[in-house]
């Protein structure tokens, strides 16, 4: 994971790497990951999750599902997917 | 009447009378009424069942009487086994059969056996098919109790053995509010004292063992574990023979499976037990050596897995080899005699650092284990054999730049060290060599302390190598540090504050103490005499260095007395040497005066003095009190001085000179109480004279220490309340108005707290002045902060560690008594005086244990949230941060507020002192501990509240804002 902060400009842009390129959890990961800024960053900053550039069969896809902002709410309006996610970000204890 | 009447329930209430009647005076009967009225019960046992609870109410009365005839409590068990179906009884009625038999058992042993089997087989029908948890923990003593005792089992082992068997694994959770109190864990461990009391159930018990172990079941597999490692402390070869293959296959299997810690521990202990029990079970000559063949087994499933330092399953066999090791002398040598060729070789074919931790830190695993057997043994030792590469394979870690490899090389050379006779002479001045240059030289500071750790621990084992080559060594050093030859400074400093770190941390025997200490008096004097502001620093940390001997020397009557008598003279004589009146027109730069160097010394001075015995004590008081009193300086070194020392006399010039009161505080307050001081009343005066008089902050708050510390000691009696009376009497004045109002009121503290720890009478009236004060505008604010003063642990003076009387539970009496006091003096309170009981609450509650904090939390909660809003800041934070726990402890409570704390809460998270910021993000993490349904309403609310100080422009603020708000 290699993130890239502009505070002047309020962006945050975080790039992945999945294990595989054909990770199934590509989607999810990603989705995670946006949630955990969502939560943990101030309202000002823009964010952009995709995966590094060619690691992953579909990538565009996946880079395509997370940049919808209709679809990542969908996705968190989705209680058993939103559970998913909350486990995901779960501090170990 | 009663009991003839054909009605079987007014016969049984009529038996039921006659049965309580009995119970309470069974101690009076006579013999022949007990024998008449044991047949009647007997009788009675075929009557309907209505009856039988009554009647077995009866027996047990009588099975408690002393004069039971021979013969009877055989033929009482013998007509309950025939009459009775107790499965069919209520719980309460089982139990009292259970008594019956515990009570004849522990008295009437004898005949009981004189039954044989019958009787074994009689209760294994009574006890089949229990099923309540109360009953079964008496069930489990008798079966222990017949076993125990030797009670004829004859052809019903098995059938015993079934009957308890049957329980395992205890698979019980006690219902909620449950009155009887019975755990899990006591059936557990009472079931397992009856399984593993006997040889005679191995046959049966291991392979339930085993089937328990291989099933998915975490508790079963923990509660089979340790069922074997009890049963093997009774067990020999002979029972084991059989299983042990199966019984490894599964240790094994799970140590390398498994993922729980606890399972694993369990593992390496029932290995280490099986083993031992083989190696200790005698061996006959026709049979094989069963614990050969099976350490082969092991070693042989292990040994391979050593080989691939970087493979997962490295560490749970090195364990389990060790584990093995760890059981007996015999399983030791047989193992390392395999094992150490092999480690040893993998080192030389591993380069990479890791690997060579990996292996170093396996092998340091086995050389702990030779410690546990003692002393290396002449011929027999494989680690003896192997000793060269041994050492090579340490000391090239040491030399190794990867720092966790050198840590693992340091404890790997402490443990050989400890290894008496392991070392020859000539390494071990290689390994002096090898710690010195770790500890001077090595950059990184983590593996500098571990080699001083190591010297330390090594140090009393050889004190003449340390003494004669390492402190030699360290010496030059120094001093060629101080010289400096063109390094930079910063370098050469740093040099020396390891080498003065090397000093201390060597000290540990009383040898080298008395070498090291005069090398630290010399540096000290050396560099005392500089005037530059570093010189300061340096010469705490020669203070902080002898500080560090002194702890070392303080378990050892002669190194201790050995440090005193040296250290104390040598430091007043400086001390007073530059207090002298002729100095003090260079007083700001005379370093030795400086308040943070007399600081560093009161902890030398204080350690130096709390371990002397009661005679040495009072020899080395006799001198310093009249120093300080008189003037007498004829016991110091270079005792020459130009002029008087009289630090209690008036004058301008002697300001220095009173300075010095702060020594006298950590010698005469850290003597043992029974130690008498003479001329106390006089010392004691002055020091109360100094302490309202004098104008300089130290020396009146030393002067006010030391009187408390004296005071604290003090014996109760006319004196003690006569110098309180002085004290109270040169205190009310200053403290009503006057230019040193404030010395009044630390002086007010100090003995107040003196009092209260030993719970003197008079310590509440001072406490009912200090609250009254509480509302002066002047001195409030510091009187609010003196009460955590008065609660916490004082580092130098009042504690235990100084001989301090301080009673238990001080604190708890301080709050029942105070509080309320506190409480309705916030209420009859100005609104600017205000703040100033809230602080002093919030002080007492912070230093309060917490479970008594829980206890009386409701009666103050409104109180504390009326702090929250309170606009000092230091108000604010105690209070949150006696919130915090108790929203982690009792959310109960807390959630009738949760209202009023969200918005407090959310108000806070945007104070302006950053303190206040974290623990308001703290506390509202906190709230996240609460039932969620009273949270529900709030969670909008408080995630969009918790985004403003996301972008804080502290770091730590923001980092405390993420987790509450990723909680929320």
């Amino acid at each position: 994971v290699s993130p890239q902060v502009n505070d002047a400009q309020s962006t945050v842009s975080v790039e992945f790497t999945p294990t595989i390129p054909h990770c199934s959890m590509a989607t999810l990961i990603g989705l995670s990951i946006k949630v955990k800024l969502l939560r943990s960053l101030p309202e000002r900053f823009k964010l952009d999750v995709h995966i590094t550039p060619g690691t992953h069969a579909s990538e565009h896809a996946v880079n395509k599902q997370l940049a919808d902002k209709e679809r990542v709410a969908a996705a968190l309006e989705n209680s058993h997917l939103l559970e998913v996610v909350n486990q995901c970000l779960s501090a170990r204890s | 009447f009663c009991l003839e009447n054909t009605d079987p329930r007014m016969r049984g209430r009529g038996i039921q009378l006659l049965s309580h009647v009995l119970l309470q005076c069974y101690s009076l009967l006579q013999e022949k009424e007990v024998l008449h009225l044991v047949l009647f019960y007997e009788s009675r046992l075929q009557d309907n069942h209505l009856v039988i609870p009554s009647v077995l109410q009866g027996l047990r009365a009588l099975s408690m009487c002393e004069v039971l005839s021979p013969g009877l409590a055989v033929s009482v068990l013998k007509a309950i086994f025939q009459e009775v179906h107790v499965q069919s009884l209520l719980q309460l009625d089982r139990h009292t059969v259970y008594s019956i038999i515990t009570n004849f058992m522990s008295t009437r042993e004898e005949e009981l056996k004189g039954l044989g089997a019958n009787f074994t087989f009689g209760f294994i029908q009574v006890m089949d098919g229990e099923k309540d948890p109360r009953n079964l923990l008496v069930a489990f003593q008798i079966v222990h109790d017949l076993i125990a005792k030797d009670y004829a089992l004859g052809p019903f082992v098995e059938e015993l053995f079934e009957v308890t068997s049957c329980y395992f694994p205890v698979d019980f959770t006690p219902p909620p509010n449950d009155p009887h109190g019975i755990q899990r864990e006591d059936l557990i461990l009472s079931l397992r004292a009856v399984l593993a009391s006997t040889t005679q159930f191995a046959e049966f018990l291991l392979p339930l063992l085993i089937e328990k172990l291989d099933s998915e079941l975490q508790s079963a597999k923990l509660d089979s574990l340790q069922t074997l490692t009890a049963c093997c402390a009774i067990y020999g070869q002979k029972e084991l023979q059989e299983f042990l293959p199966s019984l490894w296959s599964s240790l094994r299997r799970e140590v390398f499976q498994t993922a729980s810690e606890k399972i694993e521990t369990e593992c390496l202990a029932a290995l280490r037990a099986l083993s031992a029990c083989l190696s200790r079970s005698v061996l006959s000559s026709d049979s094989e050596d069963l614990l050969d063949s099976f350490l082969s087994s092991i070693l042989q499933d292990c040994r391979h897995h050593l080989c691939e330092p970087d493979m997962k399953l490295v560490w749970p066999s090195a364990k389990l080899l060790q584990a093995a090791a760890g059981a007996s002398l015999r399983t030791y040598h047989r193992i390392t005699h395999s094992v150490l060729p092999l480690l040893l070789e993998q080192h030389t074919k591993h380069t990479q650092s890791s690997q060579r931790r990996t292996i170093l830190e396996m092998l340091l695993g086995f050389l702990e284990l030779q410690q546990k057997w003692g002393h290396v043994e002449e011929d027999e030792s494989p680690l003896l054999s192997h000793q060269a590469p041994v050492c090579s394979v340490v000391f090239s870690a040491l030399l190794d730049p990867s720092v966790q490899l050198q840590l693992v090389g340091i404890k790997a050379l402490t443990v050989l060290g400890s290894l008496q006779g392991f070392l020859s002479s000539s390494n071990l001045e290689l390994v002096v060599d090898h710690l010195i240059r770790l500890a001077l030289h090595e950059e990184d500071s983590q593996s500098s302390e571990a080699a001083m750790e190591a010297a330390g621990s090594l140090a009393p084992t050889y004190p003449k190598v340390f003494s004669g080559h390492m402190v030699p060594r360290l010496e030059e050093e120094l001093q060629s540090g101080r010289a400096g030859k063109g390094e930079s400074y910063h370098k050469r400093h740093s040099l020396q504050q390891r080498c003065l770190q090397a000093l201390a941390a060597v000290s540990t025997h009383t040898s080298i103490v008395k070498e090291t200490v005069p090398i630290l008096l010399q540096h000290l004097q050396k560099v005392q005499k500089g005037t530059e502001a570093k010189n300061t620093q340096d010469v705490i940390s020669v203070c902080q260095s002898l500080h560090r001997v002194a702890l070392q020397c303080q378990q050892d009557a002669e190194g201790c007395w050995y440090f005193h008598q040296t250290v104390m003279p040598c430091l007043l004589a400086m001390a007073v040497q530059a207090a002298m009146p002729e100095s003090s027109h260079t007083l700001p730069g005379k370093a030795l005066l400086e308040e943070e160097v007399l600081a560093a010394m009161i902890p030398v001075i204080s350690a130096a003095t709390t371990h002397l015995s009661p005679e040495l004590a009072a020899q080395s008081v006799s001198h310093v009190v009249p120093l300080f009193l008189d003037g007498d300086v004829s016991f110091l070194p270079q005792n020459s001085f130009p002029c008087s020392f009289q630090p209690f006399r008036d004058g301008e010039h002697l300001e220095a000179q009173r300075r010095l009161v702060a020594l006298l505080m950590a010698f005469v307050c850290s003597l043992p109480r029974d130690v008498a001081i003479p001329q106390q009343e006089w010392l004691l005066r002055e020091l109360l004279a100094l302490s309202c008089s004098c104008n300089c902050p130290f020396t009146a708050t030393t002067a006010a220490k030391c009187f408390a510390g004296l005071v604290n000691k003090h014996p109760a009696g006319q004196q003690l309340d006569e110098i309180l009376q002085l004290a109270v009497n040169r205190m009310e004045p200053s403290l009503a108005e006057g230019p040193r109002r404030t010395q009044a009121l630390t002086l007010l503290l100090w003995v107040t707290k003196a009092l209260v720890l030993r719970y003197h009478p008079l310590s509440s009236c001072l406490t009912d002045k200090l609250l009254g004060l509480l509302g002066d505008m002047e001195l409030g604010p510091a009187t609010a902060d003196g009460f955590s003063l008065l609660m916490a642990e004082s580092p130098d003076v009042l504690h235990k560690g100084c001989h301090a009387d301080v009673r238990i539970m001080f604190r708890q009496r301080f709050f029942t008594d105070n509080v309320p006091k506190l409480v309705q003096g916030f209420h009859g309170a100005g609104p600017d005086v205000k703040a100033n009981y809230l602080k002093g609450l919030s002080h007492v509650l912070n230093h309060l244990p917490k479970p008594v904090l829980v206890t009386e939390l409701p009666t103050l909660l409104s109180l504390l949230l009326e702090a929250l809003s309170c606009s000092d800041h230091v108000v604010q934070l105690s209070t949150l941060s006696c919130l915090h726990p108790l929203l982690l402890e009792a959310p109960q409570i807390m959630s009738l507020h949760v209202d009023t704390l969200v918005t407090k809460f959310l108000n806070l998270t945007s104070s302006p002192t950053m303190a206040v910021r974290i623990a308001a993000l703290r506390c509202a993490h906190a709230l996240t501990s609460l039932p969620t349904t009273v949270l529900l309403p709030y969670k909008g609310r408080v995630i969009r509240a918790l985004a403003k100080p996301l972008d804080d422009k502290k770091r730590l603020v923001r980092k405390e804002a993420v987790a509450a708000r990723g909680e929320w």
